[in-house]
């Protein structure tokens, strides 16, 4: 399978006075990072610290009111997974790999699918797929095309315990193989500490904790060191204060009164 | 899911108990005088009359030409819901004109339509097409907004935008509700058709319904009516079985 997949390069960026606004709160303050190309950074924070504003700034899903990010790669090298999988319910597993693609992509597909271990489900509906067999299949579609930054927005948020473990295994051995840069967005602790080479604190808008995690890998979940670290790292999550909730505003759904029927 | 076979073929005659047994009542009704054939004749004597029809070669000439109406006004009609539907500039052009439009009843339009297009066939094709447009439109609209924005955000981020992101992602996520607009477009077609024919025509089944009355034939009369009956049936078959084929993928479709 390595012949269809060869390992791309991760892609280095940094970001200047990064900024972003919604009404009056600010969400990110003028927030300056460098990513070195390959690294697995994990981003955690309390819920609507900005993390997700982050990510989704650095994915181009929106715009930043401030500052600039340079990627040393086009935007065709970023690929994002979602908490949810946001398969495409009227297309196959495979085709939903395939999304995007053009010419002979079938095989690729089928090896993208073969390294999540999927590839004997490669012609079914999605509807029909366990909620981790679908996020793997939304890592098989983001591993199609070779990225060179993979943002994950909490892809494993909603999985049940025992198949969270597996899926860091495989995202693990996967970033170990494909060597692209990594921004994980998690609001577990452990995860963080079990997955990144650094794992990053937002408050108040900025990186509040940078904090390098040189464990050796595969790490075992009852090594000291690493307890030591996730205690003080959720120690230091703990301090903040519950920032009050914030609502990106999303494009709004129409309301039934809005929508004029017919007869 | 294994049933005995007397079991299934029990279910499969199920929807045609009312309709058989309701022809049966007529049928023994008419023969018992209590029913005048000047009023409703017995079904036998409508089947000879279709034999007599079928064997002239009448009924397939004015069927043909009844069907050709119908999907001629229902596929310009599709075509212009799909265009309003899928584009946000043509919506904003067109929006409130056809909210506007959309209120006047076809049938209302037939002497501004006789004036305009005779009574030929224009005339049947507009009115037709008239009708079906708003339901296709309506519906085909509906079902664009309410495709998930997330999936359209993650087909974007995928590299997909003008027609890929319209072939890939909001045509097929806004066909089942297009294909409910279609089945309730095509009632209306069969409805504003049968007006439009034993108005103003010299073909079609309602011409032959009218002609039929001219003569006193009740039973070719009743005959038309039953063929527009089943007519109605077959089409909405026909878009049922689109349904099937073109769903697969929704759960409600698929076998337990």
């Amino acid at each position: 399978m390595d012949r269809f997949i060869p390992p791309a390069a991760g892609s280095a960026l940094q970001l200047t006075g990064l900024s972003q606004r919604f009404g009056q709160r600010r969400v990110l303050d003028a927030l300056d990072l460098t990513i070195p190309a390959g690294q697995f950074v994990a981003l955690v924070g309390r819920s609507g610290c900005g993390k997700s504003t982050l990510l989704r700034l650095l994915a181009g899903l929106d715009q930043p009111s401030a500052g600039h990010i340079d990627n040393d790669a086009p935007p065709s090298d970023t690929r994002v997974m979602f908490q949810d999988a946001r398969l495409l319910p009227w297309k196959t597993v495979l085709d939903n790999v395939g999304l995007g693609l053009s010419g002979q992509w079938r095989d690729a597909a089928r090896a993208a699918l073969a390294e999540v271990g999927l590839a004997d489900r490669a012609d079914e509906w999605p509807t029909r797929l366990s909620g981790g067999q679908r996020q793997r299949v939304a890592l098989a579609r983001a591993l199609v095309h070779q990225p060179r930054l993979l943002l994950l927005d909490e892809p494993l948020g909603a999985l049940d315990a025992l198949t969270r473990i597996d899926m860091q295994q495989l995202l693990e051995r996967l970033w170990q193989h494909h060597r692209f840069t990594t921004l994980l967005v998690t609001h577990d602790v452990g995860e963080a500490i079990a997955l990144a080479d650094r794992v990053l604190l937002i408050e108040d808008g900025r990186i509040g904790l940078d904090l390098a995690i040189d464990l050796p890998r595969p790490r075992d979940a009852a090594d000291p060191a690493r307890l030591a670290l996730e205690a003080q790292v959720l120690a230091r999550v703990r301090q903040q204060p519950q920032p009050e909730p914030v609502t990106p505003p999303a494009r709004p759904t129409p309301l039934p009164s809005q929508l004029r029927w017919s007869l | 899911m294994s049933q005995s076979l007397p079991v299934r073929t029990g279910r499969a005659l199920l929807p045609w108990l009312v309709p058989l047994s309701l022809v049966l009542a007529w049928q023994a009704a008419a023969q018992a005088g209590l029913i005048s054939h000047r009023v409703l004749p017995a079904p036998l004597e409508v089947l000879k009359a279709g034999a007599a029809l079928t064997e002239s070669g009448d009924i397939w000439s004015n069927l043909k030409i009844s069907f050709w109406r119908v999907a001629v006004g229902f596929v310009i009609g599709l075509a212009l819901g799909l265009a309003t539907g899928v584009s946000r500039l043509a919506e904003g052009a067109l929006d409130t004109t056809v909210q506007m439009l959309r209120n006047i009843p076809p049938l209302a339009l037939i002497p501004l339509v006789i004036l305009w297009f005779g009574i030929d066939e224009g005339a049947k094709v507009f009115l037709v097409a008239f009708g079906t447009v708003f339901p296709v439109y309506l519906n085909t609209y509906l079902g664009i907004r309410s495709i998930d924005p997330a999936l359209i955000e993650m087909a974007k981020s995928y590299g997909l935008s003008g027609f890929g992101l319209f072939r890939h992602v909001l045509l097929p996520g806004a066909l089942p509700s297009i294909l409910m607009g279609a089945r309730f477009a095509l009632g209306i077609a069969w409805i504003i058709l049968i007006v439009a024919e034993t108005i103003s025509s010299t073909s079609g089944i309602g011409y032959m319904a009218m002609n039929a009355r001219e003569f006193l034939q009740t039973d070719v009369v009743v005959l038309s009516i039953l063929l527009y009956a089943l007519l109605g049936k077959a089409t909405d078959m026909a878009a049922r079985a689109l349904e099937r084929a073109s769903l697969r993928w929704h759960p409600s479709y698929q076998a337990a």
